[in-house]
């Protein structure tokens, strides 16, 4: 970046809220995706919509590609620099705009901490549902940029089911408000929806409006644990069909188990293969029943042993150690590269029965936990990046994997976002006419393409390991 | 900056800092918010775990020129290791940051004042504690001659960095000695003291003390001739030779196999006591024993626990006197070594007092060895932020686990104007103020 425009940039946040040192540029060199690495020319705190609007324009004028970064824990190298340019930063922008508690609905600025919105609206009574694990580290700004879902996704639903109004800085520099506090409201194309989950190509989102939900008055958690994954999987499927739905319904196999409890020491049983934690929350009749018949559903499937946990405690420990287990999986190789398989919740059983088989034909190892009750199930492989024909196993395995997904219905990311790294799979999605919408609506809001180039859209398409038999 | 040559300092990160360990960082970022560093920087990922692995993966790969804005992002790190608990894929930073500082050092022309402190500090000062007993005692002789108030008078101490002025300041009293007023409780237990070199001389009356409590619930105390500082100072500077010389000093003086513990009263230095496993590793004559004296170490909190102190606090009768307690952690006793509830049980177990959390008790006050003298201002930032924790449980005694700490919250609350209000007290005088 040529000294005239830094400076430009600079002068726009002032000089203690830019970073240029060689340290600072490579900390914002990454983010939480293996094997992607590439330094911006400066990251930048801009304090105000004004700020962006300022810092945009100047990008516009000179092409330099501007890349919001939250706090870097997606998993798709979305916030990764590979073209250079700006890193814009919202630590500065994190502040409650608004809780208007009449109309349900809260307006937050994109920095502040997912798991802080929860705090600011328990105390009245209020619930934001969506949950990723990484809530405690990412921004709401990034979960609505990769619409992300949770723990709760099952019966809440993901971010795109709570974002309500949107104000954006357009790769233009004009300002663009989309949606707003209104129940009904069907005015034109939901641009809004279209910005859930555009993962910083189209625009920096400076403020968002999201609704909430009353508390629910009860909760109650449950773990069931099995001797054959395929147990667990069917015991997924029986409770779906018993027309319950739980607010979690989480898988982890035995891999998963182990590293979650050498990280947690909460007393798992690391001798059983598989596991479902269970929740449900709401009217503490209709819990209680739901929990008993569930409870049930899980030993008829074959479950050797159940826990109920005893207090809320205990529960937060349980829902922390599924939260810690892609981190924790990292325990047992160098390198954990961790996928977003997302198959129709009846196919559960086929697929993790599907993943064994491929990680067993790559003679890899693929440890799976995910949402089993939405389906979205994460194989992780603990493998090392070092060991370059391990990694082209690794990267047929995942092919594969991706393959018999779209196979059986399911899509190549769940929650997760394509960023860079899921680019070149995302046309076995959707196929060649939705690329070339995505392609247009890309080329009509950011002509010139400077908002995060490079993600989403790749420059080729994988080819399709797996063609046979359908 | 002295010149350091890019090539020169890559080689020594490949020579000190083990790529293995490096590698078991998967960036997910869960350190972030347990870091007071990165939280104190308005969230540079500069200043973060995450990001410190990267720059040391960087500096090893060769992908970063050397320059201060690298050292930098390593000097400002506390060494506090809250990040290793966050850490769910287990990377072992304390390590990686000891071995960093190695590499650093081995290449390093450093500043002057910085020579000044390292040389006095390590090679004299904590290397041998005769030297520490006659420093302490120039202080006392300051102190006592009248010396003290004519050096504030003519504002000396100006020429000094302001830490040291401050902490001029709040430098204890010279004891006096008071006489043993506690029984002594039948043996259950023979325990070897260590007495540590800033606790033995600046805070004598508290390992006194500390010792009559032993006794008083149930120890025989034998206290080791010849033992040294435990070399955290130099271990977490990256003088790791120096701190193995310490560590060898210290498994000659105790007799590990005739104790059933190794008992301390600071936090940093159990930390490092307890590792002494990892740091003579390698060493072929002494890593057994070193696993052995690793085994028995424990904390003045837990041992009183483990004593029966919390019941027999519970058993004294009340007064009515109503004290709000408050307890700031000792970082390594709560991060490297997992004791957070003992101290918090025994302040619970007295009834004369109600504790209160202090919201943030387990983020570092900013003291970390000699950080507050190397790095003032972000370790003025952190005290600061403590501080108004401090204010808002409205607490009038603050107690610590750790002489560092203690001296920092002293310094805090001469800061904030607070001393009319406030003390700080290590939890063996609180106790020993309660046990009596
Ligand atoms: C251990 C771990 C567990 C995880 N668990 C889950 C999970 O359960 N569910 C889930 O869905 N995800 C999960 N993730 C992925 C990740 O945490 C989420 O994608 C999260 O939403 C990212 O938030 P962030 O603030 O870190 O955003 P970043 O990673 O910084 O950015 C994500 C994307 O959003 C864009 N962006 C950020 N802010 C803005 C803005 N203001 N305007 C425009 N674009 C913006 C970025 O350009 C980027 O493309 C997990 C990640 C990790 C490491
Ligand atoms: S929590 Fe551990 S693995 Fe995750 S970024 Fe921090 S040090 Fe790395
Ligand atoms: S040791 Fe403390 S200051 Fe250093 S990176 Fe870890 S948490 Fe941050």
């Amino acid at each position: 970046m040529e000294t005239k425009i830094l400076e430009q940039l600079v002068a726009i946040t002032g000089s203690q809220y830019a970073k240029t040192t060689a340290a600072q540029k490579l900390a914002y060199s990454y983010d939480a995706t293996p094997n992607f690495q590439a330094m911006p020319d400066v990251i930048l705190s801009p304090g105000s919509t004004e700020d962006i609007q300022a810092i945009v324009k100047v990008c516009a004028t000179h092409r330099i590609p501007i890349i919001s970064r939250g706090s870097g824990t997606n998993l798709a190298a979305g916030t990764v620099p590979t073209a250079g340019g700006v890193v814009l930063l919202f630590n500065r922008m994190n502040q409650l705009l608004e809780l208007d508690e009449g109309n349900l609905t809260i307006t937050v600025q994109p920095g502040m901490i997912t798991s802080e919105i929860n705090a600011l609206v328990e105390p009245k009574g209020l619930f934001y549902p969506p949950d990723p694990s990484s809530m405690n580290i990412s921004t709401i700004g990034g979960n609505v940029s990769e619409n992300s879902g949770g723990l709760r996704g099952l019966k809440y639903g993901v971010t795109r089911d709570y974002v309500k109004g949107l104000t954006i800085v357009l790769p233009n520099g004009e300002l663009l408000k989309t949606g707003g506090k209104l129940a009904k409201d069907v005015a034109g194309y939901d641009l809004t929806s279209l910005y859930v989950g555009s993962e910083g190509t189209l625009g920096v989102i400076t403020e968002i409006t999201l609704s909430l939900i009353p508390a629910p008055a009860s909760k109650q958690t449950l773990l069931a644990f099995y001797n054959h994954l395929e147990e667990a999987a069917e015991a997924v499927s029986s409770i779906i069909a018993a027309k319950i739905i739980p607010t979690t319904l989480e898988f982890m196999d035995k891999g998963t188990i182990e590293t979650v409890e050498d990280f947690m020491n909460i007393g798992l049983p690391t001798d059983c293969e598989a596991m479902l934690l269970i929740e449900q929350d709401g009217d503490p009749l209709i819990v209680e029943k739901d929990m008993a018949l569930m409870h049930q559903l899980c030993m008829e499937q074959g479950a050797t042993s159940t826990q109920h946990a005893q207090t809320e405690v205990e529960a937060e420990q349980l829902r922390i150690g599924r939260r810690s287990a892609l981190s924790a999986l990292a325990r047992k190789r160098p390198t954990t590269i961790l996928e977003d398989a997302t198959v129709p919740r009846s196919e559960i059983a086929n697929m993790v029965k599907a993943i064994q088989q491929i990680a067993d034909k790559y003679d890899l190892v693929i440890c799976t936990f995910g949402h089993a009750g939405d389906g979205n199930l994460h194989p992780t492989c603990l493998t090392d990046a070092r060991d370059q024909e391990e990694m082209l196993r690794v990267e047929a395995a995942f092919s594969e994997i991706f393959e018999h997904a779209i196979q059986l219905g399911g899509t190549i990311t769940g929650e997760h976002g394509v960023g860079e790294m899921k680019s070149p799979y995302l046309e076995w999605k959707v196929g060649a006419a939705g690329m070339e919408v995505m392609r247009n609506i890309k080329k009509a809001v950011d002509p010139l393409q400077i908002m995060n180039p490079g993600k989403i859209f790749a420059k080729d398409t994988k080819k399709r390991v797996v063609v046979q038999h359908g | 900056m002295a010149s350091v040559q890019t090539a020169d300092i890559r080689q020594a990160f490949v020579t000190h800092v083990d790529d293995n360990r490096l590698m078991d960082c998967m960036r997910c970022g869960f350190c972030l918010p347990a870091c007071p560093t990165y939280i104190h920087s308005d969230q540079d990922e500069t200043q973060s775990p995450r990001g410190r692995i990267a720059l040391m993966k960087a500096v090893r790969d060769g992908t970063i020129a050397w320059d201060g804005s690298i050292e930098e992002a390593f000097d400002l790190c506390l060494g506090c290791r809250a990040c290793e608990p966050a850490c769910p894929a287990g990377v072992q930073y304390g390590i990686l940051i000891e071995e960093t500082r190695e590499a650093i050092q081995s290449v390093k022309k450093q500043s002057l004042k910085e020579r000044i402190v390292r040389k006095g500090a390590f090679e004299h000062l904590f290397a041998d504690q005769r030297k520490m007993k006659t420093a302490v005692n120039l202080v006392t002789f300051y102190q006592k001659s009248g010396l003290q108030k004519v050096v504030r008078k003519i504002g000396f101490l100006e020429l000094f960095p302001p830490f040291m002025k401050e902490m001029e300041q709040i430098l204890p009293e010279p004891a006096k000695r008071s006489r043993p007023s506690m029984d002594k409780a039948q043996v259950q237990v023979k325990v070897a003291f260590f007495a540590g070199c800033l606790m033995d001389t600046l805070f004598q009356e508290t390992n006194r003390r500390t010792i009559e409590l032993l006794e008083k619930f149930g120890c025989e105390v034998v206290i080791p001739k010849g033992q040294q500082c435990c070399g955290a100072l130099h271990g977490h500077s990256g003088e790791l030779d120096k701190a193995r010389r310490n560590a060898r000093s210290n498994l000659a003086a105790f007799d590990v196999v005739g104790v059933d513990f190794i008992v301390n009263n600071a936090g940093g230095c159990g930390a490092f006591l307890a590792e002494y496993d990892q740091l003579l590793e390698q060493d072929p004559v002494l890593a057994t024993k070193a696993q052995q004296f690793t085994a028995k170490q424990i904390d003045i909190s837990s041992l009183l626990v483990k004593l029966g102190a919390v019941a027999y606090l519970e058993s004294l009768p009340a007064t009515a006197s109503t004290e709000l307690v408050t307890y700031q952690d000792s970082c390594h006793l709560r991060n490297v070594n997992g004791v957070k509830e003992p101290p918090r049980d025994i302040l619970k177990a007295v009834k004369d007092c109600t504790f209160v959390e202090l919201p943030g008790a387990d983020l570092c006050c900013g003291s970390a060895g000699i950080y507050n003298v190397l790095q003032p201002e972000m370790a003025s930032r952190i005290l600061a932020s403590k501080m108004m924790e401090v204010k808002g449980v409205q607490a009038s005694t603050i107690i610590t686990t750790n002489p560092g700490c203690l001296l920092q919250m002293k310094v805090g609350i001469e800061r904030e104007g607070l001393s009319a209000t406030t003390r700080a007290l290590h939890l063996v005088d609180f106790m020993y103020e309660k046990v009596r």
